[in-house]
């Protein structure tokens, strides 16, 4: 049952991901990547990672996407559909990435790749600590730096974003 | 239950997807959205092996692969907004000013 709907939410990720690439129209393409954070989040309560799944909604398809729609709302993008989509070596860039695939293939999923058994979750849903409980406490204990970093990190981005997009440019 | 081979499978998969259309389109919004995919096709694998060793770093990395994600996304979009209104291009081979 479990893997039934893992390749269910599998297809919907690659098929979405696929029509996300190949759109000419940028708000289809937008809402299209929406569709695929939905099918994660699926993947990743699968995965045991309850507190990843409702991030994935809540952060990515509420609020990285809808900043994404505004962006496409602020610049005149339907123009563009009319135009030409792809780049003239776009045959190179296929055989690229099928090598790259391969590459991926051979060295992650092939023979010479031994991973640990699985061993079972070291929290389960509905019993204490849960995912959220246990991805609160390593957060603010043991990566506490790498949080407070983040937060900076977010900060200079912010004011990057504001001074970037100011009305005024001075030359 | 479902074994790690296919959350790397699955993760792979839409890694390439994302590279292919980052090198393939010519709309700058759309190759932001690829690094997107691509970013989270990186949560998918992390997600996996978090899973598979029963160890939460994994979804904590992937907490902070969010946290960068976000920042692109504000940095980038406002990047493209400044160009779109300065030159009203937003395809990235007419943008060719460091180009000779």
């Amino acid at each position: 049952m479990e893997l039934l709907f893992f390749y269910l939410f599998a297809a919907g990720i690659i098929g979405a991901s696929l029509l996300v690439v190949t759109r000419s129209n940028v708000i289809h393409a937008a809402l299209l990547l929406v569709l695929t954070f939905f099918f994660m989040s699926g993947v990743f309560v699968l995965a045991g990672a309850e507190f990843l799944a409702v991030v994935q909604v809540l952060l990515y398809a509420g609020g990285i996407m809808v900043l994404y729609l505004f962006s496409i709302m602020l610049m005149n993008a339907e123009v563009s559909v009319r135009l030409r989509q792809f780049h003239r070596q776009s045959f190179f860039t296929i055989v690229v990435s099928l090598i790259l695939a391969a590459e991926i293939w051979w060295k992650v999923l092939g023979g010479g790749a031994a991973y640990p058994a699985f061993k079972g979750f070291s929290w389960t849903l509905g019993t204490t600590p849960g995912n959220v409980e246990a991805l609160g406490s390593i957060l603010y204990t043991k990566y506490l730096f790498p949080f407070e970093v983040a937060s900076i990190l977010l900060l200079a981005a912010m004011i990057g974003a504001i001074v970037l997009a100011k009305r005024t440019i001075d030359r | 239950m479902v074994p790690l081979s296919h959350y790397l499978a699955l993760g792979a998969v839409v890694f390439v997807i994302g590279a292919a259309g980052v090198l393939m389109r010519r709309n700058a919004i759309i190759i932001l959205m690829s690094i997107e995919l691509m970013l989270n096709a990186v949560n998918i694998t992390l997600v996996g092996f978090s899973r598979q060793w029963g160890d939460l770093t994994g979804q904590v990395l992937a907490i902070f692969v969010i946290t960068v994600a976000a920042a692109e996304a504000a940095v980038g979009l406002a990047i493209l907004i400044s160009l779109n209104r300065d030159r009203s291009v937003l395809n990235v081979d007419e943008v060719n000013l460091l180009k000779w």
